[in-house]
């Protein structure tokens, strides 16, 4: 479904990502992960658009799409949750939701996806018409998956999920992500918390600055050595 | 001299009277001003809101604006100009019956100023989208202040523009529409451009807060990252911010024209200021914010005229930009959401 082949991406004299290659096939639960600095995020900026690669190539259900900005990006099913969550903070939870529905016209569908996406998280439910800014880090993250839900993505990218949240919250979100994976989501998740990261994923890939080291399934990389000490923090 | 009681109870009532009197006309005056400085403080509070960045030019926005209906009014009301068109070009000879329809009835004239106000805010909004494109774009990843010395240059070339090729001097702005006056100086001319504000605001307000592209636009001044990845074209959402606050602004132009009977190439200074002074004031980036301090600020200036002296009048928003900005730098409804990371 995804294949990215020697991409490149700096920014400014920094060259941050430095000829990765790597696929994501459909109905995968792929992670990448890697230390501070490895250049995960600046991955997932450059597939989605946020940042446009100095060479390389993306192929996306066989098109090219390095270096096509995010609005369009996100048209053709590809969608970023980013890192920090970045929900609309002064718009209320209903209209983030709608936000991420912006570019669809079936209003009918709508409707019925935004039933959907408060049935898998019903916090978000009862929050409609509170302003996203005044939600805990926790509901922001759901409000951050839910509104990628409305985009319809057959590819979702998630950068640090579990980012800040308390170890009871990380779990319920790795559910989620589970049971959308089961509803025929292909997942490309990004994470500094490897051990949750790997247990959900069949492939993984190890990035160290800017370039993979490492990639297996997620239960050869777990088992691995140099990844433990690494990423787990054992010695 | 001594006064009885009596007189002197005579005397406070009439200089009550007179006092009231003058709060009620400066409040009249206030409003009217106020509704100008809410649509011009709007042009200001917009572009911040989405780019970070003071639109020096939007002043000129204004000026344009005026300098636009100016012109198609004189292009189908003045004789002189009709006379000059229809000599050189025949096929313009409608041109004299049109003026004689507007000119002849009331629904005329109301279709008259539909066409002046439109064609000077669609011609000021497509200017305001050209200034974009050609003065800020190219700088929009440049340190934040480059784009705000661009716009003090584009603000000097417009001035200049129109001081070298149309006219150095005020132009009379013809007194076409019917004033009226009532009591406590208050005439049809005002009531018509407190309306007409108050019309716009509202409906501006409307489409920002309940259509999709209006949210959009508020989605893309809160993060314009995260708008891009949902599928929000940034550039067409900032063309038509600068779109839609020059053609309010010149809206503003045309009522000063109207109100004060003349427009000159360095009209936008003073009104540009006290707007972007109304925008501090409600707190720079919210709508409702500029429009509620462009009415403080209008009601303000016009009792501190009335009551101090009418040379204080330009010192007053000045006053007030400093308090504000000493005081409540946020502004009366700046952010009040606690964010949480």
């Amino acid at each position: 479904m995804l294949k990215v082949t020697d991409l490149n991406t700096s920014y400014g004299k920094i060259h941050a990502i430095r000829g990765i290659s790597f696929e994501v096939h459909e109905g995968e639960i792929v992670t990448l992960i890697g230390a501070n600095g490895a250049g995960k995020s600046t991955t997932l900026k450059t597939l989605s658009g946020m940042l446009a690669p100095t060479s390389g190539s993306i192929l996306f259900k066989d098109e090219e799409i390095a270096g096509t900005p995010a609005h369009k990006v996100t048209a053709k099913r590809i969608v970023h949750v980013p890192e920090g969550r970045r929900i609309f903070s002064q718009m209320t939870v209903r209209e983030n939701l709608e936000m991420g529905a912006f570019l669809r016209k079936d209003k009918d569908q709508i409707e019925k996806d935004l039933e959907e996406v408060y049935e898998l998280f019903p916090r978000l439910k009862e929050r409609l018409n509170q302003k996203g800014g005044t939600l805990s880090g926790g509901e922001q993250q759901m409000l951050a998956i839910g509104r990628a839900l409305m985009s319809k993505p057959d590819l979702l990218m998630l950068d640090e999920p579990s980012m800040g949240l308390a170890p009871v919250v990380v779990e319920t979100i790795f559910e989620i992500i589970k049971e959308l994976n089961k509803q025929g989501i292909t997942i490309l998740l990004v994470e500094q918390n490897a051990n949750v990261a790997l247990s959900i994923a069949d492939r993984g890939y190890v990035l160290e600055t800017g370039k993979i080291k490492l990639t297996g399934t997620g239960a050869e990389l777990l088992k691995d050595e140099s990844v433990r000490k690494a990423y787990l923090g054992e010695e | 001299m001594r006064l009885s009681s009596r007189n002197r109870a005579a005397v406070t009532f009439v200089r009550d009277i007179l006092f009231m009197d003058t709060i009620i006309q400066q409040l009249v005056n206030g409003v009217t001003l106020g509704g100008m400085y809410a649509l011009i403080a709007l042009g200001y509070t917009l572009v911040y809101g989405i780019l970070l960045m003071i639109n020096f030019a939007h002043s000129e926005m204004f000026m344009s604006g005026a300098y636009f209906g100016l012109f198609t009014m004189l292009f189908f009301t003045d004789e002189g100009m009709i006379g000059k068109v229809t000599s050189a070009l025949p096929w313009m000879s409608w041109l004299t019956p049109a003026r004689e329809f507007f000119l002849g009835s009331t629904f005329g004239l109301i279709l008259l100023f539909v066409i002046v106000f439109g064609v000077a805010a669609v011609l000021t909004g497509l200017l305001g989208m050209l200034i974009e494109r050609v003065a800020y774009r190219p700088l929009r990843n440049a340190p934040r202040l480059a784009p705000l010395i661009s716009a003090i240059g584009v603000s000097i070339f417009l001035q200049n523009a129109v001081l070298l090729w149309v006219d150095s001097k005020a132009i009379p702005f013809p007194s076409i529409f019917p004033v009226k006056t009532f009591a406590y100086g208050i005439n049809s001319l005002k009531i018509f451009i407190v309306v007409a504000s108050f019309v716009l605001l509202i409906f501006l307000d409307t489409f920002v807060s309940k259509t999709k592209i209006g949210k959009a636009m508020r989605a893309t001044s809160q993060d314009r990252d995260a708008a891009g990845l949902m599928g929000i074209d940034i550039n067409s959402v900032i063309a038509l911010t600068f779109f839609i606050g020059p053609a309010l602004g010149a809206v503003a132009g045309i009522f000063h024209g109207m109100y004060y009977g003349a427009v000159i190439f360095n009209m936008g200074f003073f009104p540009g200021i006290k707007s972007f002074t109304a925008a501090v004031l409600g707190g720079i980036g919210n709508l409702r914010g500029a429009m509620l301090g462009g009415f403080v600020l209008g009601i303000i200036e016009s009792l501190g005229a009335g009551f101090i002296s009418t040379g204080y009048k330009d010192v007053i928003a000045f006053v007030i930009l400093i308090v504000v900005l000493i005081f409540k730098p946020g502004g009366l409804l700046g952010e009040s959401v606690v964010e949480k990371v």
